[in-house]
């Protein structure tokens, strides 16, 4: 049987998401298709799998990213789902733990690629917001007041990105130590 | 100075790779080698095969065309790197040994 939960993450909190899918494997339903903020899920035994999720370098579609999702799923992962760049893989329990970084350097790429996202999805907020506000200022016309909705998107996606930086920042402090 | 250190999941694949393996041999190996203390993650053991791969340290090989996973394999280059490895881990153990007086807790 199939359970559809609509649910909304931010993209600065993919620990979250995966938490949470977890939780919900562990509890028997694992994901099997995600679209925005409509998460699919199948009835398996519970705690039959593990999820993680990864935001790639270019879309899955990708020769690139496809590379990687085959090495990925030759390592006994597979692919459940993507979303825009991010990727969902489950791995059965019984095969092990399910890792997809196993040092810090690999963490804090991830991370960057986090940043890259928010960045660029911040300054697109931050330019037809503030072009919008622009008209209102002026020609007045009360319809361009909706800039303020993308520039509030903007500042939240900036708190986000304060909390990514935060994360990477306590990882490269350790990287003068660790691997 | 003369090369540098290794992190331990390239050493611990350039190590496996003196005999030909794919990405899931090469983690079970490791694995096997350290006595289950370092899991290699699929994430960062496929970047760090792709590092090894562009500096010529490991090649891929051109298996059978069905078989759908690749296998690598060392490269007289990576052999040497791995040589120098092991003289700097050696020099590392030797000194801990000598000036720190063995390695037992008590």
């Amino acid at each position: 049987m199939r359970k559809t939960v609509y649910k909304w993450f931010w993209a600065w909190e993919f620990d979250k998401e995966e938490k949470w899918l977890n939780e919900m494997a562990a509890k028997g339903l694992t994901l099997v298709s995600m679209h925005f903020f409509k998460y699919m899920f199948e009835e398996t035994d519970p705690g039959k799998y593990q999820i993680r999720i990864e935001l790639l370098d270019k879309h899955p579609n990708h020769p690139e990213s496809e590379t990687y999702i085959r090495f990925i799923e030759e390592t006994g992962a597979e692919q459940i789902a993507s979303w825009v760049d991010w990727v969902y893989f489950r791995k059965k329990t019984a095969d092990g733990p399910f890792e997809l970084f196993s040092d810090i350097a690999s963490r804090i790429r991830m991370l960057n690629r986090v940043i890259g996202l928010l960045t660029t999805l911040g300054i697109l907020c931050l330019i037809s917001g503030g072009y919008n506000l622009s008209l209102y200022f002026l020609w007045g016309n009360p319809i361009s007041l909706v800039g303020l909705l993308p520039l509030a998107v903007s500042v939240l996606l900036g708190i986000g990105l304060l909390q990514i930086r935060k994360q990477k920042k306590k990882l490269t402090k350790d990287q003068n130590l660790f691997e | 100075m003369a090369y540098q250190a290794l992190t331990e999941a390239v050493y611990y694949i350039l190590l496996s790779l003196t005999e030909p393996m794919h990405g899931y041999g090469i983690m079970q190996n490791v694995e096997n080698l350290s006595g289950g203390r370092v899991r290699l993650a699929a994430g960062t053991l496929y970047g760090a095969i792709s590092s090894l791969l562009e500096k010529g340290w490991i090649t891929a090989l051109s298996g059978e065309k069905d078989s759908r996973k690749k296998e690598y394999q060392i490269t007289a280059e990576g052999r040497l790197v791995l040589l120098d490895e092991i003289a700097r881990l050696t020099e590392l153990l030797e000194n801990g040994k000598k000036l720190f007086g063995g390695t037992d807790r008590a």
